[in-house]
């Protein structure tokens, strides 16, 4: 325990947790932007505070000050209201006026900072990427320790946001889901919306003069963003995506470190490093999210057509023995009359075989009595289907095609339903008997 | 419901009225929406809306609610403006208002209804979703209560808002076209519920838009485009004539005013 004290208090302990705590203090309100659909205003608001700090630098000649935290705050307010009035009564649209005003902002905060440069202590490009390495440097007393100033900072603002979540969190949810249901049940969503800029807002100043602002601007929106991939219910995606952002900063503290090591170059930028492995936690959780990954559906994309061709090979053998009884068929004849690659097929009757469904015989493949069950209930909806689709009034010569899809979806139910409506057919379209329904 | 528009009604008649509405004009971008619309509902009816697209029908209920700014009018629910009677006024949007990949579950949607009730930071106990449950069971998918939104049929997902409006207990709701692009069941479904909460002395306002059932779903009718058309009794006030009027390509001479006005603020 004391060991892990020691460590945290080192100067790489102390970086990192400055990472972690701008990347969680973010994450919480970045879940409610995106679920809102608007993630670029965290990003907007992050460069329009600038001129809001820069006048404060200007008027007090310092950077701690409450006053210098306010107007920035206020400056990032006025981002979120300056662009719905552009997007109201300028005839754009909303990423259009957002695009407007927080570019002018940062580039007018960009000629002060410039400016104020020659008369302040300040270094403009510490400003616009942070220096969260030299973060431990500059420490305040709180009752009798030395903290790093940005630690207390957006250590306070970490806790403001998760406070602010889990007190207002149903009233984050509902003005996020249905804004005119929130209000109508007396939450006024324009009041939670400008809640939540409010939160943002102080997010962003505090992250933006201590962690930098790549930093930020990236944790409202990737973590948040890479949990959405990851669950169905809001609650688990905001604890999800705190994990996500702990995460990002502790890997890529540890990469800014080793990676450009493997390189032979020396160590970069550690806020830098920590956005980029949340885009690769994102970009992990895009490729391999259980729900919907890249994987996940070319696996069960995969899956579907080895059912379906294991299916297609039971239904031939079932449709061959019709004709022909007791008779097995090499698996040559198979390929050839499914159309179908010769280790696929292979795979797919091998598997029926395992099962139980099918037998080889004499050098060829046979139903056995449970895959007879199994290819008439196939053979079934197919022709059921197809006396269907007749009667729907669609022409036999593409009735075929449309059966041999929808037989792989049809369920008992839909079978019986189907023989109902079509007053229960003894043959289909095409003359040949439609099996009975057992058991 | 058509007491006869009475401009001069009393406080204490408007008591008993679940929705008044006296010269109400809506104007987005000072085109008008809906222009001077005056009609009073009263208690223990369906009652339809039923007009072409554009006419103002969700615009109507939206500014019931205080949801979009009115240029004039005076509306009161139950005798007083809805800020006061919020809690008797249930609404049900349109299906398509809301983001059914937003992750929540059927339960947690229906329990919404139940927000207003329980006030600001209070959670969620476990007696709202158990209430919450009652209400999915009443509507026919109890079984879907654990589910996201986004696994729903389009029935399905307007069943969830009916429970929804279900567990607020109004007296009155407001539904913007509950009958959109569900499957016939869902419908009958609805309808049975609307029927009961009639029963029940509750009132409902429905925008409808399949004329063929409107004799038989709703009391009185309100025929809307921009402004009331007709409005009554089903029986008397839905004809070939009204509907004709109502969805008639003819522009009047609001119409054509209104056209020129918007050319000119075009060219200013």
């Amino acid at each position: 325990m004391s060991g892990l004290i020691a460590w945290f208090s080192s100067y790489d302990g102390l970086i990192i947790i400055t990472g972690i705590l701008c990347a969680v203090a973010a994450a919480l309100p970045g879940n409610f932007l995106v679920l809102r659909r608007m993630s670029l205003l965290g990003d907007a608001i992050s460069h329009a505070v600038l001129p809001g700090l820069a006048i404060a630098f200007f008027l007090t000649e310092s950077r701690a000050s409450v006053p210098m935290f306010v107007g920035a705050v206020l400056v990032g307010l006025l981002t979120a209201v300056l662009t719905e009035w552009i997007r109201d009564f300028g005839s754009v649209d909303e990423g259009a006026s957002m695009g407007v005003v927080f570019t002018t902002l940062f580039a007018l905060g960009l000629v002060m900072i410039v400016q104020a440069a020659d008369h302040v202590d300040l270094d403009p490009g510490c400003v616009l990427y942070g220096s969260i390495e030299s973060t431990p440097l500059e420490t305040v007393l709180v009752a009798g320790h030395e903290i790093p100033r940005a630690i207390l900072m957006l250590g306070s603002v970490a806790i403001l946001n998760l406070l602010f979540v889990i007190v207002f969190f149903k009233e984050l949810l509902i003005s996020a889901f249905d804004p005119g249901m929130a209000t109508t049940a007396g939450y006024s969503a324009r009041l939670m919306h400008y809640l939540l800029m409010v939160i943002v807002a102080i997010t962003a100043v505090a992250s933006f003069e201590t962690a930098g602002n790549i930093l930020v601007v990236a944790m409202f929106v990737v973590p948040p963003s890479t949990a959405y991939l990851l669950t169905t219910r809001l609650s688990r995606m905001i604890v999800l995506s705190l994990i996500i952002a702990v995460a990002s900063a502790i890997l890529g503290h540890w990469s800014a470190k080793a990676v450009p090591g493997w390189f032979g170059f020396g160590s970069t930028s550690i806020a830098g490093m920590m956005a980029l492995c949340a885009g690769l936690l994102f970009l992990l959780a895009a490729l391999f999210s259980p729900l919907n990954g890249v994987v996940v559906r070319v696996y069960r994309r995969m899956k579907l057509a080895r059912r379906i061709l294991a299916e297609d090979v039971i239904a031939l053998l079932y449709r061959l023995e019709e004709r022909q009884p007791g008779r097995s068929v090499p698996l040559s004849e198979i390929c050839t009359r499914l159309l179908s690659s010769r280790v696929a097929t292979q795979w797919a009757v091998t598997r029926k075989v395992h099962k139980g469904f099918v037998e080889l015989t004499d050098g060829g493949y046979r139903l056995t009595a449970v895959g007879q069950r199994a290819a008439a209930e196939l053979v079934r909806s197919h022709r059921l289907w197809e006396h269907y689709l007749v009667t729907e009034g669609i022409s036999p010569d593409v009735i075929h095609r449309q059966a041999e899809k929808l037989e792989h979806y049809t369920d008992r139910e839909l079978r019986d339903r189907l023989q109902t409506e079509s007053s229960a057919p003894a043959l289909d379209p095409h003359g040949s008997p439609i099996p009975e329904e057992r058991g | 419901m058509t007491s006869a528009t009475t401009t001069s009604g009393t406080t204490a008649d408007n008591a008993s009225l679940p929705l008044s509405i006296q010269d109400l004009t809506v104007a987005w971008h000072r085109k008008p929406v809906i222009w001077d619309v005056e009609f009073d509902v009263s208690p223990g009816q369906l009652v339809g809306i039923v007009g072409p697209n554009g006419a103002g029908k969700s615009t109507l209920l939206k500014a019931v609610m205080d949801l979009v700014p009115r240029a004039s009018g005076r509306i009161s629910i139950f005798g007083k403006p809805w800020k006061q009677n919020r809690n008797r006024v249930g609404y049900v949007p349109q299906r398509e208002s809301v983001d059914w990949d937003f992750p929540v579950s059927v339960l947690d949607v229906v329990t919404m209804g139940l927000y207003g009730q329980i006030g600001w930071c209070r959670p969620v106990t476990r007696r709202h979703r158990e209430i919450a449950r009652e209400a999915l069971d009443r509507v026919g998918i109890g079984d879907f209560a654990d589910r996201q939104i986004s696994q729903l049929s389009g029935g399905q997902q307007q069943r969830t808002f009916l429970a929804r409006a279900l567990v607020q207990n109004a007296d009155l709701y407001l539904l913007d076209e509950p009958f959109a692009a569900v499957d016939a069941a869902t419908e009958q479904a609805i309808i049975e519920i609307l029927r009961e909460m009639r029963q029940a002395g509750k009132t409902a306002i429905v925008i409808h838009h399949d004329l063929h059932t409107v004799p038989t779903y709703f009391d009185s009718v309100v025929l809307l485009n921009m402004r009331v058309v007709a409005q009554g009794p089903t029986a008397s006030v839905f004809t070939r004539e009204n509907l004709e009027r109502t969805y008639g390509g003819r522009l009047t001479l609001l119409d054509e005013a209104t056209e020129a006005m918007r050319r000119r603020e075009r060219t200013l």
